[in-house]
């Protein structure tokens, strides 16, 4: 459709082309997304190829002692003089070797099976029972990952050990010095500073967030559930059959998900829009022209902002209980005789829903004000100004300039708000724990998210495998929901429309 | 004419005014319902009024003495203990990468910003099972130092909005520095860091409130270790349906507490922290 067609339609035409739009690129991102991890695949497997060919090359054009690099790292350094790297290199390759043959090696000759013989008790000689310790899958798995990363960092070293060395000697060989060990040094706060400021951020985030990331998509594909709990009983790989089971499989838990994951989409939609417009709507009455006592209004909504939001949630819990204040006070005032269960009504779960989407707007209406009025502000006076002077009226000033200006600038925002709510897990679980019951629901209540599903099946359960083929499904759908969102939007196509 | 235009701008006027008033009272009733319930003598945490019929200082000084149950100053002083360490090294590491990313050009500086925008959309505690292991093979679990780790280790992954920020600083003045034989280090310190204030205040503030608040994640690593836990755990405890009754007056005591000096350094940072998030999304 082309543009002069579109601006033509009326509002609900335009809302379903646009979500016919959405619709449509949902199969296209998907095969883009896959497309593109093939795509990487390809590239990362012709790298590894032109790689052996590179060092093929090099190795048979090298001199001697770049030759020795390959079996002995730093050997290289060492001959063309960068002494100190060439050390350094070399005590990586001794560490690396004693750590592959008295630890690592270990684990990862078990990572195939995630150990045979659980620990267990045995009669000695003399008739007592003792205890024989075994493998355990779980610290297999963990430090069978951690091996298998240190593994590709050290292929990382040697190849940063046969480039040195190659460079080195080309420049020896055309006459002049490699960098000495201070020149190394100095080029890291100028030339090379990013690696100064990215090493120790990247050295964290690999071991608190990839290394357990990897661990955790890779127990998706175990048995390691209640009945799998090591050192006792051991766990193994099962393929994809966490997968078929949450899907298809296990009645339980295909129905359990199936109810889950509706209502965690209509908890995202409504908690996203409801507080997006509410904000709106209020931050543009607070900034009316003319209103006086601006900051005072301000103030108060922003106050439940700056309150913790725990604090608030647990508050809230409590406030709404079965004898709680709202309900002394309803009572007090003579419009109900019986408590009402807000949270905890297992024969109207609908009614806890709401009342959690009414709380989430209390929290989050708040953080729409804040956002939205620093954007209101920043809206250029001169839009308005030639707006006026062509006789625009207020309304139209306000859906021609104003409208179009907010959404364009927190469309972004929206989207991350909206990805948010998808995993709201304090919400959830400090106003209703999830709850009321729902024993059609296997580990989870009738207002449970998929991510407080995903902690009650980790800490109640302890099925890790279930949790973590979940977190999987909740990343695919975060991924594709933010990807195809953010690539249909305007900001993203037009960057600089209102700059 | 102009009669009716005014009457008119006037009705409006008031309609705005009324709502505005009824919904600021909405908004601000439960946190006065929380003070004053913080200094209320009843007995019972289940009464049949609403404003309490005793006042009392009692529930404060409770708090800070009887710590049998609950150790509210120990919670309270390790709460702070991980704040303060992990914003101090949260906001480091947040600056360095995201001035990295908007400042510096190499070679794998895309790949560096996907696979932490990928990262990013993993759900957080998906990883948190995983880092509870670890850290328990590390002999950090159920410890505070563990958790001022985890917090600090994944706030590079935040660094999309003051990388924002930089990118609105012009570049002429880097290269007006480096013309001048500034290397890129005393760039960044002396040069780019002392103008960003607005930021640095913000990644400064938003490092320190994370761990104020967070919940899951202490419940998540300290479990039982009692004489580790924060002040969110200690008040989520004191929710527990056995122990409401007794303990609902001081759990509201401890939430004012916990809530006061947050309130007090947002309102006053309140425009700063307009300026950090409209800056980074609008240019970012």
């Amino acid at each position: 459709m082309k543009y002069i067609d579109y601006v033509q339609l009326s509002p609900i035409e335009k809302l379903t082309y646009n979500l016919g739009n959405f619709f449509k690129a949902i199969p296209g991102a998907l095969a883009g997304f896959f497309s593109a991890i093939g795509k990487f695949l390809k590239s990362f497997i012709h790298g590894i190829g032109e790689f052996f060919k590179d060092y093929a090359a090099y190795f048979k054009t090298g001199g001697l002692m770049t030759k020795l690099s390959y079996v002995i790292m730093g050997a290289g350094c060492v001959a063309y003089g960068q002494v100190v790297k060439g050390i350094i290199f070399f005590l990586a390759e001794i560490l690396f070797i004693v750590y592959m043959a008295t630890f690592g090696g270990g684990y990862i000759s078990k990572f195939g099976t995630l150990g045979t013989v659980g620990s267990h008790t045995e009669m000695s000689d003399d008739g007592f029972e003792i205890n024989v310790p075994g493998d355990d899958s779980m610290l297999i798995l963990l430090f069978g990952t951690l091996t298998l990363v240190l593994i590709v960092v050290f292929i990382a070293i040697y190849i940063l050990n046969i480039k040195v060395a190659v460079n080195c000697e080309k420049i020896v060989k055309s006459g002049s010095k490699p960098n000495t060990i201070k020149e190394d040094i100095k080029l890291l706060t100028d030339e090379k500073f990013h690696i100064t400021l990215l090493t120790v951020p990247t050295i964290l985030v690999s071991c608190f967030t990839i290394l357990p990331l990897i661990f955790m998509i890779l127990i998706a594909f175990t048995n390691f559930d209640g009945q799998h709990q090591p050192p006792n009983v051991l766990f193994t790989w099962v393929g994809f059959s966490n997968f078929g089971n949450i899907f298809v499989g296990n009645e339980m838990y295909a129905r359990t998900f199936g109810n889950v994951l509706v209502w965690t989409f209509v908890w995202a939609v409504v908690a996203t829009f409801s507080c997006y417009i509410l904000g709106v709507i209020i931050a543009l009455m607070i900034n009316k022209k003319g209103l006086k006592f601006k900051g005072a209004f301000r103030t108060c909504f922003v106050l439940s902002v700056a309150v913790p939001q725990f604090v608030t949630l647990l508050l809230m819990a409590q406030m709404l209980s079965q004898d709680g204040v709202v309900n002394v006070f309803l009572q007090n005032a003579g419009l109900i005789k019986e408590p009402i269960r807000f949270l905890t009504d297992t024969s109207n779960p609908n009614l806890a829903r709401a009342t959690i989407i009414l709380v989430n707007i209390w929290i989050g209406v708040p953080y729409t004000i804040l956002s939205t009025t620093g954007i209101l502000l920043n809206i250029p006076e001169d839009l308005y100004e030639s707006a006026r002077i062509d006789g625009a009226t207020p309304v139209v000033q306000f859906t021609k300039i104003t409208l179009p200006y907010l959404v364009f600038v927190t469309t972004p925002q929206l989207i991350s708000t909206f990805v948010g709510n998808i995993n709201n897990f304090n919400v959830i679980y400090l106003l209703s724990g999830g709850g009321p019951q729902n024993n059609a629901y296997y580990g989870a209540g009738s207002t449970d998210l998929l991510v407080t599903w995903l902690f009650k099946l980790t800490m109640d359960k302890h099925d890790n495998n279930l949790a973590a083929s979940i977190g999987i499904i909740v990343f695919i759908i975060s991924a594709t929901l933010s990807l195809v969102t953010f690539n249909n939007t305007k900001s993203a196509k037009d960057e600089g429309a209102f700059s | 004419m102009i009669k009716s235009y005014k009457t008119k701008r006037l009705i409006g006027d008031i309609v705005v005014y009324t709502i505005l008033t009824i919904l600021s009272i909405i908004w601000v009733l439960p946190i006065v319902w929380i003070v004053m319930t913080s200094f209320s003598g009843e007995k019972s945490a289940f009464i049949d009024h609403v404003i309490p019929s005793t006042w009392t200082f009692n529930n404060y000084i409770e708090l800070f003495t009887k710590t049998e149950t609950f150790n509210y100053p120990r919670a309270f002083l390790n709460t702070l203990i991980i704040s303060i360490f992990s914003c101090v090294i949260s906001t480091l590491s947040v600056l360095m990468v995201s001035y990295t990313f908007s400042r510096l050009r190499f070679k794998s500086r895309k790949a560096f910003m996907n696979v932490a925008m990928i990262l990013g959309m993993f759900p957080g505690f998906m990883t948190m099972i995983a880092i509870y292991y670890i850290l328990k093979v590390i002999g950090l679990s159920q410890n505070i130092v563990g958790l001022i780790i985890v917090y600090s280790a994944g706030a590079a992954l935040g660094y999309f909005i003051s990388k924002g920020f930089f990118d609105t600083v012009p570049k002429a003045l880097d290269e007006a520095a480096t013309i001048d034989g500034a290397t890129k280090n005393q760039i960044f310190w002396q040069i780019i860091l002392p103008m960003s204030k607005p930021i640095v205040v913000y990644t400064v503030i938003t490092s320190f409130i994370g761990p104020w608040t967070d919940f899951i994640l202490a419940r998540m690593l300290i479990q039982d270790a009692y004489d580790q836990y924060t002040v969110a755990l200690v008040l989520w405890n004191m929710t527990d349906k056995t122990k409401v009754d007794e303990f609902f007056y001081r759990f509201c005591a401890g939430s004012v507490i916990v809530a006061i000096p947050i309130t007090a350094v947002f309102l006053k940072m309140q425009k700063f922290y307009v300026e950090g998030i409209t800056g980074g999304a609008v240019k970012g």
